[in-house]
């Protein structure tokens, strides 16, 4: 851990911090909205990166730990107007107890089947959201009446805060001792066991945390946006994005898994005039990353740095 | 009247997913793939299928064959430009090899439907079915393309069965499943069996795809549903299984069906999804799957 702070990874992060948060002073509010959700999402990637690069197991449902965040901190504040924070705080409780159901059926079945699990999970609570419209909002979304604050560069400002000290948690707990035995007992959870190490605990922890960072960050966004949808935080396709943001920036790096949302969100945008054709080209560039450099961006450059 | 209805309607739409998901599960259980990108090549050759028949003009039986032609085509594309590379590759951990696979599958099943919405429009497809008209079985209105559907899908099982239990090729395919280094250690080429099996795939992809666009209609949206319903078929039946897929098939079509005509289409779903939870608790290998 000690080691850390003099390597080049860690320069390299603050100086990248340190220029993204002088970004408010010169750039368009434009970018800046665009650089916000950018960074929520960078939360959902490294903690889908937490559960999958180091726990081992396959959670193709991240959006259901999001939504149950977002959705829970939503409609307590449209519908019984409680305050922002507590809304926050209370969201970000939902979706550590939506983290052990979804720990339930993992701590059975493995690999393909829990894959399944977790994407049931995310159908069940579209279904869910669809038919209790009332409370919901339905297919056409939850309108929020409070917002954090209005302006641009505070919103920008709390979305990077929260996404460096999330960044800084989440890595320092995968470089951790914890962190080790919860990559060894993702990798052969037979021979972590025969060490003597408790993997029920660690797997349990693992989801804990990642559901927390998942539905913190779900509940910010819902307020930034002023809406909860299915479209914005619970569909399939968000969770696509977020598996693919974490794959491109490198699994097991949980830093990469951040770049590779903002390379994401960002090439998506200025791939906006090329019109329908914008997800393809996305699309291509993941597979083609998934192809020819499986370690992702910060896992490449990582590793030519180790053999130099 | 009703249940007649029901046991009619519900069997076509079995019938349709028994023949959507064989092929998904006879590829897990030979190679171990799980092909993300199932539901974008049954669209595909329902949209090829479409766009021959009503744009080229190439009249409804020379459309179905290109439209099963085009799934062939994908499908072997898939297998060579995406899960080849993938097995083959050496900077990939073998136990990664899943995930990579799932992932790879996922991006070319995406690149398949926003290039399909490109060129064709997100609208709805309906196929010219090769048969029309409408008779009554048991009081109950059919459209005859139903029945075809039906017939068709027990058919082309019924003739995969004798693929691979009556033929050569077909034992070969099936000792793979059991046992890939044995088959090897006879002297037969595991890749020649993969491409056989993802052969027998593209066929099956193919003809439910353009079945379905001439049943129901498909649009691009149809992809993520498709995939997600193939999957949890596949997984019901347990992993592998063609006759575990077969049953978990008609268990999803009239559970669905019941839902849709009893309680609300809007509902359709749910039941499906919350039996394939309480399964998993229970028996997580699946009805038929084995560890």
């Amino acid at each position: 851990m000690a080691g850390f702070f003099t390597s080049r990874l860690f320069f390299v992060s603050l100086a990248l911090v340190i220029i993204a948060a002088t970004l408010p002073l010169y750039v368009s509010g434009y970018v800046l909205g665009l650089l916000t959700v950018a960074f929520y999402f960078g939360v959902f990637a490294m903690a889908w990166d937490l559960l999958f690069g180091f726990a081992g197991e396959v959670n193709f449902g991240p959006t259901f730990l999001i939504g149950v965040g977002a959705y829970t901190a939503g409609i307590l504040n449209a519908q019984f107007g409680w305050s922002v924070y507590l809304c926050i705080v209370l969201g970000a409780l939902a979706s550590v107890v939506a983290g052990l159901v979804l720990a339930l059926p993992a701590l059975r079945v493995r690999g393909p089947y829990f894959g399944l699990t977790t994407l049931v999970a995310v159908l069940m609570l579209q279904n869910f959201i669809v038919v209790f419209a009332d409370l919901t909002g339905g297919e056409i979304g939850l309108t929020i009446p409070d917002v954090i604050t209005i302006d641009a560069g505070a919103n920008y400002w709390i979305a990077l805060g929260f996404m460096t000290i999330s960044a800084a948690i989440l890595y320092g707990l995968s470089q951790s001792p914890v962190g080790l035995v919860l990559q060894a007992s993702g990798q052969d959870p037979v021979q972590a066991g025969a060490l003597g190490f408790n993997i029920v605990k660690h797997k349990l922890a693992a989801f804990i945390v990642s559901a927390f960072f998942s539905g913190l960050s779900g509940a910010l966004l819902v307020f930034y946006f002023g809406t909860a949808s299915v479209g914005t935080v619970v569909d399939v396709a968000v969770g696509v994005n977020v598996i693919v943001s974490a794959v491109l920036g490198g699994r097991r790096t949980v830093l990469g898994a951040a770049l590779g949302a903002i390379f994401l969100i960002v090439a998506g945008e200025f791939l906006r005039p090329t019109g329908e054709l914008a997800t393809f080209i996305v699309s291509a560039v993941a597979l083609l990353v998934v192809l020819f450099f499986p370690g992702g961006f910060l896992g490449a450059a990582l590793s030519r740095e180790a053999r130099s | 009247m009703r249940a007649f209805q029901i046991l009619i309607d519900g069997f076509a739409i079995s019938a349709l997913y028994a023949l959507g998901a064989t092929g998904f599960t006879l590829i897990f259980g030979v190679s171990g793939v799980l092909n993300l990108s199932h539901g974008a090549i049954m669209v595909a050759a329902a949209v090829a299928a479409w766009a021959a028949a009503s744009i080229l003009g190439v009249g409804t039986y020379a459309g179905a064959l290109i439209g099963v032609g085009v799934a062939l085509l994908t499908a072997f594309l898939t297998y060579f430009a995406v899960v080849k590379p993938i097995q083959d590759s050496r900077r990939i951990p073998n136990e990664e090899k899943e995930i990579f696979v799932l992932t790879g599958t996922l991006l070319w099943g995406i690149m398949i439907q926003e290039l399909i919405a490109y060129f064709f429009t997100n609208n709805a497809k309906t196929v010219l079915p090769i048969v029309e008209g409408v008779v009554e079985i048991l009081g109950v209105r059919t459209p005859k393309n139903e029945i075809f559907t039906a017939i068709v899908c027990c058919l082309v099982i019924g003739l995969l069965w004798l693929l691979v239990n009556r033929t050569r090729t077909g034992k070969a395919v099936l000792a793979a499943s059991m046992n890939p280094r044995g088959v090897t250690l006879l002297g037969l080429e595991l890749t020649n069996i993969y491409i056989v099996v993802w052969a027998i795939y593209g066929i099956l992809a193919g003809i439910a795809g353009v079945l379905l666009g001439m049943f129901l209609g498909v649009s691009s949206y149809s992809v993520g549903p498709l995939t997600a319903s193939a999957f949890s078929i596949v997984v019901l039946g347990g992993l592998g299984s063609v006759s575990g897929s077969l049953i978990a098939a008609f268990v999803v079509g009239y559970l669905e069906t019941l839902t849709a005509y009893l309680v609300s289409p809007a509902y359709r779903t749910i039941p499906a999804l919350l039996l394939l939870v309480f399964v998993m608790y229970i028996r997580p290998q699946g009805l038929l799957g084995r560890r």
